[in-house]
């Protein structure tokens, strides 16, 4: 069950196969096209600045997927669904988070290519860039997922769920940046760590948030 | 099969929606090949009931007992409306690995709608579709709410007709609605017989 479940939700959530979700890519690589425009073509500033902008591209494009991570499967009655069937709201999350990851992250890191080049990144910075990516975005979808089921049953849940993710985001943002300015690969560790705990309590805390929605 | 007979049964049942009580000291039990129908009118309390006897609310006080699967039909399908129905249901069907989809979906007369996204479908087919989803799952105790909303009349005989096999094969439906309902042997209560009575004073 846990399979079907993880296969449906990936066409539900992944770029071009589900409505709207390549939005995000899209989106992430449009900021990285408007930097240069707005600093001015010099090589050297871009890619001095380039990987942070590319961090908070990454971080603004996580908030555009949670409106309909969690809240459309509520009203559609989905969840209970499933609930009858047995299956505890944590499962029901864990494969949530899995499929929000899969479907945001590893095509964040491929847009990071495009917008490298766009940005004069190369090199070592590149590599830093794309490790930090990488480990970052289970952060960034963990923090998603549970935002985006304490909101669902809120009729403003949308805007403030962005409002939400940029604070709790910054520990991974200043470390995954931090690396890139130091061209140190230990910050990553950290950016690892907060992206391991935060994955592991993800799918209690969103499991109990909808349950309480579903009983109030 | 060594599946014990389906059962449900609940005692002394009070639940609330916010702050207000909806009906108390409610008390009934189902055994194997019963039909109940729960009437009362919009918002007496039907659908917190529901949800309660499918252990999606905590009831305030009181207990509910059921022995057997359950299958839920409400208001809302379940189905991803951006999906054509046929991929919609295939779903359901592979997560509850039960009856034979084609003769599900030519039961219910959806075969014609099978490519058509579900949000297009109109209130009807959406229930027929849901009606759909709930047979593949073959499960021992129904609850239904609303099941004849929105149908037209040859639908609504065919649901009769659905609850009339299901329970004839030794499985329980509990049925709220406000419309009337046709079934042989089917047991009736109102919830606004368990309504607070000093609700005057709340």
């Amino acid at each position: 069950m846990l399979a079907q479940l993880l296969r449906r939700d990936l066409a539900q959530f992944f770029p071009f196969t589900g409505s709207g979700a390549a939005l995000p890519v899209v989106f992430f690589v449009a900021v990285a096209m408007l930097f240069p425009f707005a600093v001015g073509p010099d090589a050297n500033l871009l890619a001095k600045t380039g990987g942070g902008v590319v961090w908070i591209a990454a971080l603004l494009a996580a908030i555009l997927p949670l409106e309909k991570l969690v809240a459309r499967d509520i009203e559609l009655g989905f969840f209970d669904q499933l609930k009858l069937r047995g299956m505890a709201e944590e499962a029901m999350m864990t494969v949530r988070l899995v499929a929000h990851w899969l479907s945001f992250g590893p095509p964040l890191v491929l847009a990071t290519f495009p917008a490298a080049a766009l940005l004069k990144i190369e090199g070592e910075t590149l590599q830093i860039l794309l490790l930090g990516l990488l480990v970052g975005t289970p952060g960034l979808a963990a923090i998603g997922l549970m935002i985006a089921a304490l909101t669902a049953s809120l009729r403003a849940g949308a805007a403030l769920s962005g409002l939400l993710l940029i604070p709790l985001a910054l520990p991974i943002l200043i470390f995954g940046a931090g690396a890139l300015a130091r061209q140190d690969q230990v910050s990553l560790g950290f950016v690892a760590a907060i992206s391991l705990a935060l994955a592991a309590v993800a799918p209690f805390a969103a499991g109990a948030a909808i349950r309480a929605a579903r009983e109030g | 099969m060594q599946a014990p007979s389906p059962a449900l049964s609940v005692h002394d049942l009070a639940c609330r929606r916010g702050e207000r009580l909806l009906f108390r000291r409610l008390s009934f039990a189902l055994d194997a090949g019963a039909v109940c129908h729960v009437t009362g009118a919009n918002g007496a309390g039907k659908t917190t009931l529901i949800r309660a006897l499918a252990g999606l609310m905590t009831p305030y006080a009181g207990e509910v007992r059921r022995t057997g699967t359950l299958g839920l039909l409400d208001e809302r399908s379940g189905l991803d409306p951006d999906l054509p129905l046929r991929r919609a249901l295939a779903f359901w069907f592979a997560v509850d690995a039960g009856n034979a989809p084609q003769a599900i979906m030519a039961r219910l007369r959806l075969e014609p709608l099978a490519e058509v996204p579900v949000r297009y479908l109109s209130t009807g087919q959406k229930k027929r579709a849901a009606f759909a989803r709930l047979l593949g799952q073959a499960a021992q105790v129904w609850l239904l709410d609303e099941p004849l909303s929105g149908l037209d009349t040859a639908s609504q005989g065919l649901v009769s007709e659905l609850v009339r096999e299901h329970c004839a094969a030794g499985r329980i439906a509990l049925i709220a609605s406000h419309q009337p309902l046709d079934v042989p042997g089917m047991t009736r209560f109102a919830i606004e017989d368990y309504a607070p009575s000093d609700e005057a004073e709340a």
